[in-house]
């Protein structure tokens, strides 16, 4: 486990050819480690028929939702979160 | 099928109105029925699984945890050993999280990405959940969404949105009704509906002794 709740990351902006679980609208945000969960099988390689192995720490990650949606009509203290898994973390500290 | 001359091309024999990713998933079990990675009662068992969940199981972890705000804390600390504890099965996701809704703070719960859901604990998600406005507008304008739901949170309210986006699954704790005191846990239950634990509802409001 590289990052601890409470770590500012930033989500990788980079693109990727086939399944994975990090939508399009986090790429590139810059949020808060809200829970380390345990690992899991990677459903990047799972996904095409593979084990899965290495597993890869998933975290909950939490973002204001103004930092995510520039023109958010809620309220300013709204979050999101998603589960994000580590190797598309980047520390932001 | 009527008889008829076969002067025309037609679509071969279906099931009427279904849909092509029906018939894909049809064609694809029967694939993997005769190449022995699955057997028919494989299916049947998953189906019965499913069709036999329901809100109700939830329910009934939020009633306890209203009335016993020990069994709250073991909710929210491990939602998946709570649920052992009262005898109901978590389903097959290793770790489940309830969120605990309060007067500061609303939790509601999307997949953007397909339909991740508690099903073990809420059986099987509603149409709307499944489909593309839902999973698109619950992110960028969840106040909006709940407004379309009857649900108006005031602007002191944050509301935290959860993607269900990998392995762990999500079930909101909705807010015990004022005027609830000293209703049992089976009478609270009932007020607890499956839309009040994807955050979208309130529960329901307790009806007045006449």
């Amino acid at each position: 486990m590289t990052y601890h709740p409470g770590q500012r990351v930033r989500i990788a902006a980079r693109s990727h050819e086939g399944h994975h679980r990090t939508p399009g609208y986090v790429k590139g945000k810059t949020g808060t480690v809200e829970r380390a969960h345990p690992s899991f099988t990677n459903p990047e390689t799972r996904a095409y028929g593979a084990d899965g192995l290495p597993q890869q720490p998933l975290y909950l990650v939490g973002f204001s939702q103004r930092d995510v949606w520039p023109d958010y009509p809620g309220q300013g203290r709204d979050r999101i979160y998603l589960d994000l898994f580590e190797h598309w973390l980047e520390d932001a500290e | 099928m009527s008889e008829h001359e076969h002067d025309h091309p037609h679509e071969p024999i279906g099931n009427g109105d279904e849909p092509p990713a029906a018939a894909r998933a049809r064609a694809l079990e029967q694939l993997l029925i005769e190449k022995g990675a699955i057997s028919r009662e494989d299916v049947r068992d998953r189906i019965d699984w499913l069709v036999s969940r329901s809100p109700a199981d939830g329910a009934r972890l939020v009633a306890r945890a209203w009335v016993d705000p020990d069994f709250k804390q073991r909710l929210l600390a491990d939602a998946r050993s709570a649920a052992l504890e009262l005898g109901l099965d978590p389903g097959p996701s290793p770790v489940v999280v309830a969120v605990e809704n309060t007067e500061d703070v609303h939790h509601m719960v999307v997949c953007t990405l397909c339909s991740c859901y508690p099903r073990a604990l809420l059986g099987p998600p509603p149409a709307w959940y499944k489909s593309l406005p839902y999973r698109s507008r619950a992110v960028s304008d969840p106040r909006g969404v709940l407004d379309e739901f009857g649900l108006e949170l005031g602007d002191d309210v944050e509301l935290r949105v959860l993607d269900s986006t990998a392995d762990i699954r999500y079930l909101v704790m909705p807010r015990r009704p004022a005027g609830t005191e000293g209703m049992s846990e089976e009478e609270l239950a009932a007020l607890i509906t499956r839309d009040s634990m994807i955050g979208v509802a309130q529960p329901a409001a307790p009806t007045p002794i006449g």
